[in-house]
């Protein structure tokens, strides 16, 4: 649960560990006084991070890679939940889609990375298609795993009381599933992000995965280490800030059930 | 239940609802709705990667990525397994390195790879240990949380009967935990191969990934095609065994 996770994050001596590993690194680069490409003092990397913020290169970076996630979840996402809905309802439908849905979805998201490179060139549109193909196949199948475990009592309701059949989705059955929708939105956008950094570091030259391949390449270990970090609490910040609108929006239960 | 009949009716009718979607894609390349660099028809691509499989090229790429992914996935289950026990047995150990598990956790794997080349160059060995890393946490997780969910009276029960702690380990909280970390391990096998496509479209070595990348470099979209079939393919089968083996293993978890 959430606020128990909270606690265990903040209260525990367990935060003491990266902080000593940090200070040990730190000592230990500057005794041995190596350089390497590959390495970087802890303070190196946390003014790095800092000079990143002053100048305004961390935002431009976090929003192009953003920019393609609200774009493509948002597509992938709109059209995932559809047919979801639509298989969640009709048993017959699932069953008929099954083999198709089996035969497509384990096309590793990458695996098209160069086929939108080839249609759409670099930038926003080929990232948001990937994210798009990625995000379309959690939506799909939590969606109508969703659909299909409401009350089917509350169906037969909304048709007792002679609901058109627009009105019953909106009103009756998008409602009820509401809270695994909301979990299914948060794994999805999750993934989202995974699939977006590594479409920038495989190949979009836009975004924090770009920055980080291209201070690799440019020799500043310190820069890379910096994107790093800021990766890690963007990636810790978006799944604890979801969590907590789910626990808000739904009581502190739905959230147990996906972590 | 309709019984068998009915069960076979799904299954055709299934069948058909695939074929009409590759119908729907050969219609759309005969009718040149889409360029055929974009979309090639499906008997072309299909037809290319036959041919490549014959030839044998396209079958060495196929195995290269696949040995790959397996040893990069056992590594990581091994790996994932023996932490996570380590980690899991021990209240302390879990209370000291949580936070940083949960730290590590939501990076993505691939961030992983401008670290590993920083560090290593460019050698097998590194992407390897990219992979091997990058997937480890869908098991080490759940193998901690399995192995610290135990009842504490079974830990007392097995301390005054004398089991040791090895044996405690394997006996009792590993079948405990088998379930999600079998479940974890599918999901790692998933990312393994996700991190060595991108894994060797980065490094260029060779395999599917770096095939893929340069045939749409250069503008040969059958052979894309055949390799982004032959990736799903993969993918699907990885999904099929450890389906199998989850039945195997766990045969009380009715799915």
């Amino acid at each position: 649960m959430f606020s128990e996770r909270i606690d265990r994050l903040v209260s525990r001596r367990g935060w003491l560990l990266p902080l000593l590993l940090m200070a040990a690194a730190e000592i230990a680069l500057r005794i041995s006084g190596i350089r390497s490409d590959g390495l970087a003092r802890p303070t190196e990397i946390i003014q790095a991070l800092l000079g990143l913020a002053a100048d305004g290169a961390i935002l431009q970076r976090t929003w192009e890679t953003l920019a393609p996630i609200l774009l493509g979840a948002t597509i992938g996402g709109a059209i995932g939940l559809f047919l979801g809905t639509w298989l969640g309802l009709s048993p017959a439908a699932a069953r008929l889609a099954g083999l198709s849905v089996e035969l497509f979805r384990p096309i590793p998201p990458v695996a098209i990375i160069p086929l939108t490179l080839l249609i759409y060139g670099f930038g926003v549109r080929m990232e948001a298609a990937i994210i798009a193909f990625t995000c379309f196949w959690p939506m799909l199948l939590l969606t109508r795993d969703a659909v299909a475990s409401i009350e089917p009592r509350l169906i037969e309701m909304a048709r007792a009381l002679g609901l058109p059949r627009r009105k019953q989705i909106v009103k009756i059955v998008l409602p009820a599933a509401a809270a695994r929708i909301f979990t299914a939105v948060r794994v999805t956008l999750g993934i989202a992000l995974i699939v977006a950094v590594t479409t920038e570091i495989a190949a979009n030259p836009f975004g924090l995965g770009y920055a980080m391949i291209s201070a690799e390449m440019s020799l500043r270990p310190d820069v890379m280490y910096a994107f790093l970090l800021w990766l890690a609490a963007l990636g810790w910040a978006l799944n604890a800030g979801l969590l907590m609108l789910e626990e808000r929006l739904f009581g502190a239960k739905s959230g147990r059930s996906m972590r | 239940m309709s019984g068998d009949r009915g069960g076979l009716l799904w299954h055709v009718g299934s069948v058909l609802v695939a074929a009409a979607i590759f119908a729907a894609w050969a219609l759309a390349t005969r009718l040149h709705l889409v360029q055929p660099i974009f979309l090639p028809s499906p008997s072309a691509a299909f037809a290319n990667l036959w041919r490549g499989l014959a030839r044998g090229d396209l079958l060495m790429l196929t195995i290269a990525t696949t040995e790959r992914m397996i040893y990069g996935w056992v590594l990581a289950s091994l790996g994932g397994i023996l932490l996570g026990g380590l980690i899991g047995l021990s209240a302390k150990a879990r209370q000291w390195l949580a936070p940083t598990l949960e730290l590590l956790r939501p990076l993505p794997a691939s961030t992983l790879l401008p670290v590993g080349i920083a560090l290593f160059g460019l050698q097998p060995g590194m992407l390897l240990a990219v992979i091997a890393f990058g997937a480890i946490w869908p098991v080490l997780l759940p193998t901690v949380h399995g192995f610290g969910d135990i009842d504490p009276r079974l830990r007392e029960v097995a301390h005054h009967l004398g089991v040791s702690r090895l044996s405690f380990a394997v006996k009792f909280a590993l079948p405990a935990a088998l379930p999600d970390v079998i479940a974890g391990m599918r999901l790692s096998l998933t990312a393994c191969l996700i991190i060595t496509v991108v894994g060797e479209m980065i490094t260029a070595q060779e395999g599917l990934g770096t095939t893929i990348m340069l045939a749409a470099r250069s503008f040969r979209s059958t052979d894309l095609y055949a390799g982004i079939i032959l990736l799903g393919l993969v993918g699907f089968l990885n999904n099929a065994l450890l389906g199998l083996v989850e039945r195997i293993l766990l045969p009380w978890r009715v799915r």
